[in-house]
């Protein structure tokens, strides 16, 4: 295994130029070293300028999401010694608009996630004194596959569809109203479905399956969206055979 | 958050991503999608090549003697030959989406995707056969 490794860098400095260039830096390459760890070197050894997210380095916070030898990653669960002998090339996470270097905006995600309404909805809150809402273990098990979900937006730029059409409200945000929709304690399905059964909602995805691939959490996101087009579907078609409500 | 703050849409500095009018062609498994996508068009052939089987058929022996022979001549043959694997290919590929959209429960219990997955090619398996019965037993 070779002691050190290259890392390809993308650049961004729109004071300076108006194209992503690429600067190349050497970095130590042992073995529990991972991406996020090598960008780290070249920001405290090597260039300070260097710009990019990241928090936990435990794959919880989903902050360091970037494009590493172009596939979505999160940087601080990706080994540099996969890649030997390198070059290791960096880039932003695709389909965001780029800030700088590796920062992109992800403000239209944060829109678009607030639309789904991810928590509970509650009709009318029952009083303290009647206690907790409780739940089974195979009530949780319904949603829990979707709740591992850390915002990390790997899925939107694996999404070729996110891509093309920036309006579709992509896989997380699905996802996560999935993991309200399936749980028993919530009564905003109907409210959801006014948002997700919209074209750029569900009707958006045509199942390419590639946020599901690239999800570091096994969420399913391709699979909470085709469970929940036929959830759609049969709302749609009770709503025409029974008008008035069955 | 609202529009006129720094995260709105649109900000001059910021370095907009450009999808090319060939992404499909970047990976494979986006190369298999949009093959799966144009499988459609095939599976649309056949449903079509089948209602004109069933016409000629009703339009007595003449007119099914022609069908056979249109049906003989290398262009239709080379058609079909390459609907055949497309026509397979849909089904695989819709066979391996199937579970992931697919949640069933059975006792309470939910039915692990494998199952699934085998449940559909069960079928397919039970309809073919029903299929070459017709065609030689019957």
């Amino acid at each position: 295994m070779p002691d050190r490794i290259r890392l390809q860098v993308a650049r961004y400095r729109p004071e300076l130029e108006s194209e992503v260039t690429f600067d190349e830096y050497e970095v130590p390459c042992p073995k529990d070293w991972v991406v996020l760890d090598g960008l780290n070197h070249v920001k405290d050894r090597i260039d300070g300028t260097l710009a990019y997210r990241w928090s936990c380095r435990m794959g919880i916070c989903g902050s360091c999401g970037m494009t590493v030898n172009g596939e979505p990653k999160l940087t601080c669960a990706t080994f540099l010694a996969d890649y030997a002998p390198g070059p290791v090339r960096v880039e932003p996470l695709r389909n965001f608009p780029v800030i700088r270097d590796l920062v992109v905006d992800i403000g239209d995600f944060m829109r678009k996630l607030v639309k789904v309404k991810p928590w509970i909805v509650r009709q009318a809150e029952k009083p303290l004194s009647e206690g907790e809402y409780l739940q089974t273990p195979e009530q949780m098990e319904e949603y829990q596959q979707f709740s591992m979900c850390i915002n990390c937006m790997l899925c939107y730029a694996a999404c070729p569809i996110y891509g093309l059409d920036p309006k579709f409200i992509g896989p997380a945000a699905i996802a996560l109203a999935q993991r309200y929709n399936l749980d028993n304690r919530d009564e905003g399905a109907a409210e959801r479905m006014e948002v997700l059964s919209e074209h750029e909602g569900i009707w958006g995805c045509t199942f390419v399956g590639e946020c599901t691939k690239a999800c570091p959490k096994n969420v399913d996101p391709a699979g909470a969206i085709q469970r929940y087009k036929l959830t759609a579907a049969v709302e749609s078609m009770k709503s025409f055979f029974l008008p008035r409500g069955a | 958050m609202g529009d006129g703050h720094v995260d709105a849409a649109y900000h001059p500095r910021w370095l907009r991503p450009h999808v090319s009018t060939y992404w499909w062609l970047q990976k494979p498994s986006y190369l298999v999608f949009i093959l799966r996508e144009a499988s459609c068009m095939f599976v649309a052939w056949f449903v079509l090549y089948l209602l004109w089987l069933i016409r000629a058929v009703a339009g007595g022996a003449p007119a099914y003697r022609q069908f056979l022979d249109w049906s003989a001549t290398p262009w239709v043959l080379l058609l079909n030959a390459v609907t055949v694997v497309f026509v397979a290919f849909h089904a695989v590929t819709f066979f391996q989406a199937a579970p992931q959209a697919m949640v069933l429960h059975v006792g309470g219990r939910r039915v692990p995707t494998h199952l699934v997955l085998a449940g559909h090619y069960a079928a397919w398996v039970a309809a073919s056969a029903v299929v070459c019965w017709l065609l030689t037993g019957a």
